[in-house]
């Protein structure tokens, strides 16, 4: 890590993990002006965004002044220079689940923050065009929650005919 | 008859209202300026970033009063020969130029991340290698790579070699999928012949070593399915032979044919700040200059043992991309040739009882062996708590897999990055102000496989 990405995760709790050198865990208010100060700090890429649905694993392992909640939103971002990555799980409470969208930060996270809206219901803030992605646009329901039951509903066609 | 007697009764059942009341979040689709805010607005022009150069599009100065009689949104696909599968565009045109573009996907949407939730880990290799059905091996590498960091399992070196050695076959295979492909959308229907059939070839090596073309199966959790076959070492080298020289062939028909110098240099530039704005990998950002290649920055397999080049352009045309690919195919052939020398003997698989089944032969006469072979194709082996994010080197780029584990038989969640999904961000950019008929061009050069787009 360099100095400057470490000076950039000071006060924020930490772990390492298999394959990355350290992984943050921001408060949710501070987790926009984090990524951007390890941007600063020669992450030039975010390599991937995702989200995830803690629902049936609350007990998750956490740094200690980390409070679990049902949803994280999960960012790798990738230094080129340094060949470092750094991974930033940032919780998202299930009652308001919205996180800043980091689109200014990188615009690559476009489409990715709009496949966590659509598969996780979690809204970034920011984000200039927060419609579905993957799913038809007059889905319900967000299909990668843990309490969204697989086959559970009939499958939907856009504008299917009616029975002949 | 439906077993739901009253489908809306089914779509409501157990679901909070604050988890349905955002679900309207407008359209997929381009409207037109007058309704469309400014930063969408920008996106869909290809702005960027704010940047210190000032090359970026500021969203205030796009023209919204433009009156509607003088420009046309347009919709190419999803069925568009062009666009490689069911990839949707809706481009915006002033006479012919290109104004806004806005790619509309999940056409080919399956939910494999939640289906992947309901498989054990023994299963998912079967899964993902159907996400980009052109790069199937490197999919499965990532997802047994991660599944492997969490188990905490070395993998033995003639495994690891053999995976190298699909993955460079497959790489090969994929590009000249490319080649051709992209030969017959600038009209070379002669490309599209011949990279088929050199296709063919590696296909074929597939074929003999997993017993299937595509969706193999054979990187396995654990080490690989089979070892090679005999004479593998033969086959390879026909492979590598053909291939390289034929892609000097490929040199004559396109590299210095006037017509497709001309579709393709100066056509969808890209600058390197742009692509690292926009999480662009592999050959897209190879082509701005940026030497980044997973395979040589951050090793993984048996890649820091050979001796190949990173091939990177300097402009970030198309005619770039088209260099960068067949000089990938060379350097494939190069690696191979090192595969080939340098195979270690040894074991295909890791002898870890908790993840590799026993030997066929040993079921017949132990039951020990018999109940151990059972409970591994039935409940799988546990994983031990975690989560993990590998990344490797696909041909279309940054192929990651973030995998969470709660300690089960099946991951918590799978979540695959793929290359072409975040590269078709950069298609707002690389067609504004370009012609129609380039943007045929332009779409083929980012090589998109829609089957890891929309998963």
């Amino acid at each position: 890590m360099t100095d400057l990405a470490i000076r950039a995760l000071d006060g924020v709790p930490t772990t390492t993990g298999p394959m990355v050198d350290q992984i943050a865990f921001p408060e949710r208010t501070a987790y926009k002006a984090l990524v951007e100060s390890l941007k600063g700090s020669g992450f030039e890429m975010c390599s991937d965004l995702c989200g995830i649905d803690y629902l049936d694993h609350m007990t998750r392992s956490l740094p200690d002044g980390v409070t679990p909640e049902r949803f994280e939103v999960v960012v790798n971002l990738l230094s080129l220079s340094a060949k470092r990555r750094v991974r930033i799980r940032v919780q998202v409470p299930e009652t308001a689940p919205v996180v800043d969208s980091l689109f200014e930060v990188y615009p690559g996270t476009e489409a990715m923050e709009r496949e966590a809206f659509d598969l996780f219901g979690i809204q970034f803030t920011g984000h200039p065009d927060l419609s579905r992605i993957l799913m038809p646009e007059e889905w319900e329901g967000h299909p990668l929650r843990k309490d969204y039951g697989s086959g559970r509903i009939p499958v939907q066609f856009k504008e299917a005919p009616g029975p002949r | 008859m439906s077993a739901y007697q009253n489908e809306d009764e089914v779509r409501s059942v157990e679901r909070p209202a604050w988890s349905t009341k955002e679900t309207s979040e407008g359209s997929q689709e381009l409207r037109r300026r007058t309704d469309t805010p400014s930063d969408e607005l920008g996106r869909e022009s290809g702005a960027v970033l704010q940047m210190p150069d000032g090359r970026v599009l500021d969203p205030s100065q796009i023209d919204v009063d433009r009156p509607d009689d003088e420009t046309m949104i347009i919709n190419m696909g999803p069925q568009h020969p062009s666009t490689h599968g069911v990839l949707r565009l809706m481009l915006e045109l002033d006479g012919e130029v290109v104004l806004r573009t806005k790619p509309v996907i999940g056409y080919l949407h399956t939910g494999m991340e939640k289906t992947a939730e309901e498989l054990t880990y023994v299963q998912g290799s079967t899964n993902v290698t159907r996400m980009d059905y052109l790069s199937q091996m490197h999919n499965e590498a990532v997802f047994s790579l991660a599944t492997e960091a969490l188990l905490g399992v070395d993998i033995p070196d003639r495994a690891t070699w053999i995976r190298t050695l699909m993955l460079e076959l497959n790489r090969m295979g994929s590009h000249l999928m490319w080649m051709a492909t992209n030969g017959m959308d600038l009209g070379s229907t002669s490309m599209m012949i011949y990279g088929f059939r050199e296709r063919e070839m590696v296909m074929s090596f597939f074929e003999k070593t997993t017993g299937l073309r595509f969706n193999n199966n054979y990187i396995r959790p654990g080490g690989v399915a089979a070892d090679l076959p005999d004479g593998w070492e033969d086959d390879v080298l026909v492979i590598c032979d053909t291939v390289l020289e034929r892609s000097y062939e490929y040199d004559d028909l396109l590299t210095g044919q006037p017509i497709f110098r001309e579709r393709t240099e100066a056509v969808g530039g890209l600058t390197a700040e742009e692509a690292l704005a926009l999480s662009v990998t592999g050959p897209l950002l190879r082509s701005t200059g940026v030497p980044w290649d997973l395979r040589r920055t951050m090793p993984y397999l048996a890649y820091d043992k050979l001796d190949f080049d990173v091939i990177v352009g300097t402009y970030g045309d198309n005619f770039d991309r088209y260099s960068i690919r067949l000089n990938e195919i060379r350097e494939s052939a190069k690696m191979l040739r090192q595969l080939v020398e340098g195979m270690p003997s040894g074991d295909y698989r890791v002898q870890d009882a908790k993840v590799t089944p026993p030997p066929r032969a040993r079921i017949d006469s132990s039951m020990e062996a018999l109940i151990h072979h059972f409970k591994i194709f039935t409940e799988g082996f546990k994983v031990p708590e975690g989560e993990v994010y590998c990344a490797i080197e696909s041909p279309r780029g940054e192929l990651g897999c973030y995998l969470a584990s709660d300690g089960g038989a099946k991951p918590y969640r799978m979540h695959i990055r793929g290359p072409s999904f975040v590269n078709l961000q950069v298609l707002p950019l690389l067609l504004r102000g370009g012609l129609l008929s380039d943007a045929v061009a332009v779409i083929s050069s980012v090589d998109p496989v829609m089957g890891e787009v929309d998963r």
